[in-house]
C-alpha cells in the first residue's frame, strides 16, 4: 500500500545531508530577510515604495486589458437605493463656494476654454444610474444618481480631438482636490457628469452643482464639485495618488 | 531519538524520501508570501473593520479589538497595505499555480487528495492526536486528517484568489462577484478565508512541534528517518510496488546511485488507481 521505499544509509550520510539542507535553508532565510529590508528601505514614489509603485503601474497595464464598455457595473432597481447616502470625503469642498456663479470650464487647449452652464448640461440626454458605490476603504452602498454621460457630453461639445488624449484631469473650485482619469474609463458608458441624487439636485455635501460618477473606479475618483476638466497625455495630478494610492484605482 | 542519529556515525539507518524538492520550495516560498498577504490584508481591512461574531446587538467577538490593532500598529496604513497586497498577490498566485500544476503532473496529488476511507479515518486520527484512542490506521505520506486539511487549504488558496479578484476588479469580473453572492459577500468570504488560514496555521504549527524534529527535517531536507514505531507501514522490499517519486526534481542528484533514496520508477507515471488506494 505504501508508495515509498525505504532506503538504508549511514548516520554520517544523514548528518551531512541534514547539515547541507539546513545551511541552504538558513541562507535562503537570510536572503529573504535581506530582500524584505531592502524593499522597505527603498525611496518612495508618490507615497509608495518605488518597486511597489512600479508593480502597481504594471497592474494597471494588465487590468486595463479587461476594461471594456461591455463590462458594466451591476445596476439595481431604484427602490434598492439608500436614502441616507454616505459622504466619502469633503476635501475640496470649501465653505466659501458661490454656486450662483458656477460654470463648468472645459479646457480644450491652452487658451481655448469652453464654458458650460448647469442648465446647458441638464438639457443633454439624461442617464439614470443605480449602482453599488465602492469606497476604497472597503464599504459600499447602492445609490441613485443621474446626469449626462461624459461620452454624450464630449460628443455634443465636439471634444473628439480632446478624447484622443490619454487622460482627463478634474479639479475642484478651491483647487484642493483633483483627480486624473484614463480616457477609456472616462468614456465608459456609465461615467456621468452627475447633477442629481435620488431624483433631486445634488446636496451641497455631495458636490452641488456637478460631480463625477464613475462606477469603474473607487470613490476617491468620483470628484465632487467639478470646476474644470482638462486633457493630457501625461498623468494629471491626483490627490490620493500623491498619498500612496494606486493611480488607476479601477474596479 | 532522531537527535541521537545525528551523533552516531557508523550505524546504518533507514530513511524514506518524503517531500520532493519542488514541494519544499513551494512550501517555504508560500509561507512568507502568505504572511505578507495576511499582514497587508489586515492593514486594508482595518479601514472598514465591520465584521464581528454575534447576533443582533450582541457581539461576542469583534474583528478586531482596538487593542489588537494598536499592538500591531495597524491603523492608518490603508495605502501601504494595498501597495503590498497588490504586489505580493502575484507571488502568491504564481507560486500556488505552479504548485497546483506540479501536484497534477507529478502524480503527487494522489497522496494529498482524500480517498474513500479518508473521511472515516480522519476521525480516528483526531481521536489519536487528542490522546483519546491509541493506534492509527495505516497511511501513506499523509494520514486521513492531513489529506483533508492539506486539500482543504489548497482549495482555500484558490478561494482567496477568486474572492480577491472579485473584490479587486468587481466591475470587470462582474460575473465572478455575482457568482460569489455579490461584492459585499465576496469581501466577507475573502475575510473568512483569511481567518481560516490563520487557524490552519496555528494547528499546523502545533502539530509540527508535536511531531518533532524528524518530521520538520522532512520539509527542509526532504527525507525522514524511519522510526521503529513509525505509523508509516512498509512493504517487504521483494514485493513489486509502484514507487512514489518525482525524480527529475531530486534534491541530491550528485549522490552515487547506491545511496539514492528512491530509485526512479518508470512505472510511477502510470500509477494505477488500484495500487494507491487498495491494500491497507
Amino acid at each position: 500500500m505504501i508508495p515509498y521505499k525505504e532506503h538504508e544509509i549511514s548516520s554520517k550520510e544523514i548528518r551531512n545531508r541534514t547539515l547541507i539542507s539546513f545551511l541552504v535553508f538558513v541562507l535562503l532565510l537570510v536572503l529573504a530577510i535581506t530582500l524584505w529590508k531592502w524593499l522597505n528601505h527603498q525611496p518612495q514614489e508618490q507615497g509608495a515604495l518605488k518597486p511597489l509603485r512600479k508593480v502597481l503601474n504594471y497592474n494597471e497595464d494588465v487590468f486595463n486589458n479587461f476594461l471594456s464598455n461591455n463590462h458594466l457595473a451591476k445596476t439595481f432597481p431604484v427602490s434598492s437605493a439608500v436614502k441616507k447616502v454616505r459622504v466619502n470625503g469633503n476635501i475640496g469642498m470649501s465653505k466659501d463656494f458661490d454656486p450662483t456663479t458656477w460654470k463648468l470650464k472645459v479646457i480644450k487647449n491652452p487658451g481655448d476654454t469652453l464654458i458650460v452652464t448647469i442648465d446647458e448640461i441638464k438639457s443633454l440626454p439624461k442617464t439614470d444610474l443605480v449602482f453599488d458605490f465602492k469606497c476604497i476603504e472597503g464599504w459600499s452602498q447602492v445609490t441613485h444618481w443621474a446626469g449626462v454621460t461624459f461620452a454624450d457630453f464630449a460628443k455634443k461639445y465636439g471634444l473628439s480631438e480632446q478624447i484622443q488624449k490619454k487622460y482627463a484631469g478634474l479639479i475642484t473650485p478651491d483647487k484642493r482636490y483633483y483627480v486624473g482619469i484614463d480616457m477609456p474609463s472616462m468614456l465608459h458608458p456609465q461615467t456621468l457628469l452627475c447633477y442629481e441624487m435620488n431624483g433631486k439636485p445634488l446636496p451641497m455635501n455631495q458636490g452641488y452643482p456637478l460631480r463625477l460618477i464613475i462606477p469603474v473606479k473607487y470613490g476617491i475618483k468620483h470628484l465632487k464639485r467639478i470646476a474644470s476638466i482638462s486633457f493630457s497625455n501625461e498623468r494629471p495630478p491626483d490627490y490620493w495618488y500623491e498619498r500612496g494610492y494606486d493611480y488607476y484605482s479601477g474596479l | 531519538m532522531s537527535l541521537q542519529s545525528f551523533f552516531i556515525f557508523s550505524s546504518m539507518k533507514k530513511i524514506i524520501k518524503k517531500h520532493p524538492l519542488a514541494i519544499r520550495w513551494f512550501h517555504w516560498i508560500n509561507f512568507p508570501v502568505l504572511a505578507v498577504m495576511i499582514w497587508s490584508g489586515l492593514l486594508i481591512y482595518w479601514a472598514n473593520g465591520v465584521y464581528r461574531l454575534g447576533w443582533g446587538d450582541k457581539t461576542v467577538l469583534k474583528f478586531f479589538p482596538d487593542s489588537f490593532y494598536k499592538a500591531l500598529h495597524i491603523p492608518y496604513h490603508l495605502a501601504e497595505g494595498m501597495s503590498f497586497h497588490f504586489v505580493f498577490m502575484w507571488l502568491f498566485a504564481i507560486n500556488g499555480f505552479i504548485y497546483f500544476l506540479y501536484l497534477i503532473f507529478s502524480g503527487e496529488w494522489r497522496l494529498i487528495v482524500p480517498n474513500k476511507k479518508s473521511f472515516k479515518e480522519a476521525w480516528q486520527v483526531v481521536l489519536h492526536d487528542l490522546h483519546i484512542k491509541k493506534g492509527l490506521p495505516p497511511q501513506k505520506k499523509y494520514n486521513a486528517a492531513q489529506r483533508i486539511a492539506y486539500t482543504g487549504v489548497i482549495i482555500m488558496g484558490l478561494g482567496s484568489l477568486l474572492t480577491g479578484l472579485s473584490i479587486y476588479k468587481p466591475v470587470q469580473f462582474n460575473f465572478l462577484a455575482n457568482l460569489l453572492g455579490g461584492y459585499e459577500w465576496a469581501r466577507a468570504e475573502h475575510f473568512i478565508l483569511t481567518i481560516l488560514f490563520t487557524l490552519f496555521f496555528l494547528v499546523h504549527i502545533t502539530q509540527v512541534i508535536i511531531a518533532g524534529w524528524n518530521n520538520f527535517r522532512g520539509m527542509v531536507a526532504g527525507f525522514e528517518v524511519v522510526q521503529p514505531l513509525s505509523p508509516i507501514v512498509f512493504l517487504p522490499p521483494e514485493e513489486k510496488i509502484i514507487e512514489h517519486t518525482s525524480e527529475p526534481l531530486s534534491p541530491l542528484p550528485s549522490l552515487p546511485p547506491e545511496e539514492k533514496i528512491i530509485e526512479p520508477g518508470s512505472e510511477s507515471t502510470e500509477l494505477k488507481e488500484n495500487d494507491t488506494i487498495q491494500g491497507t
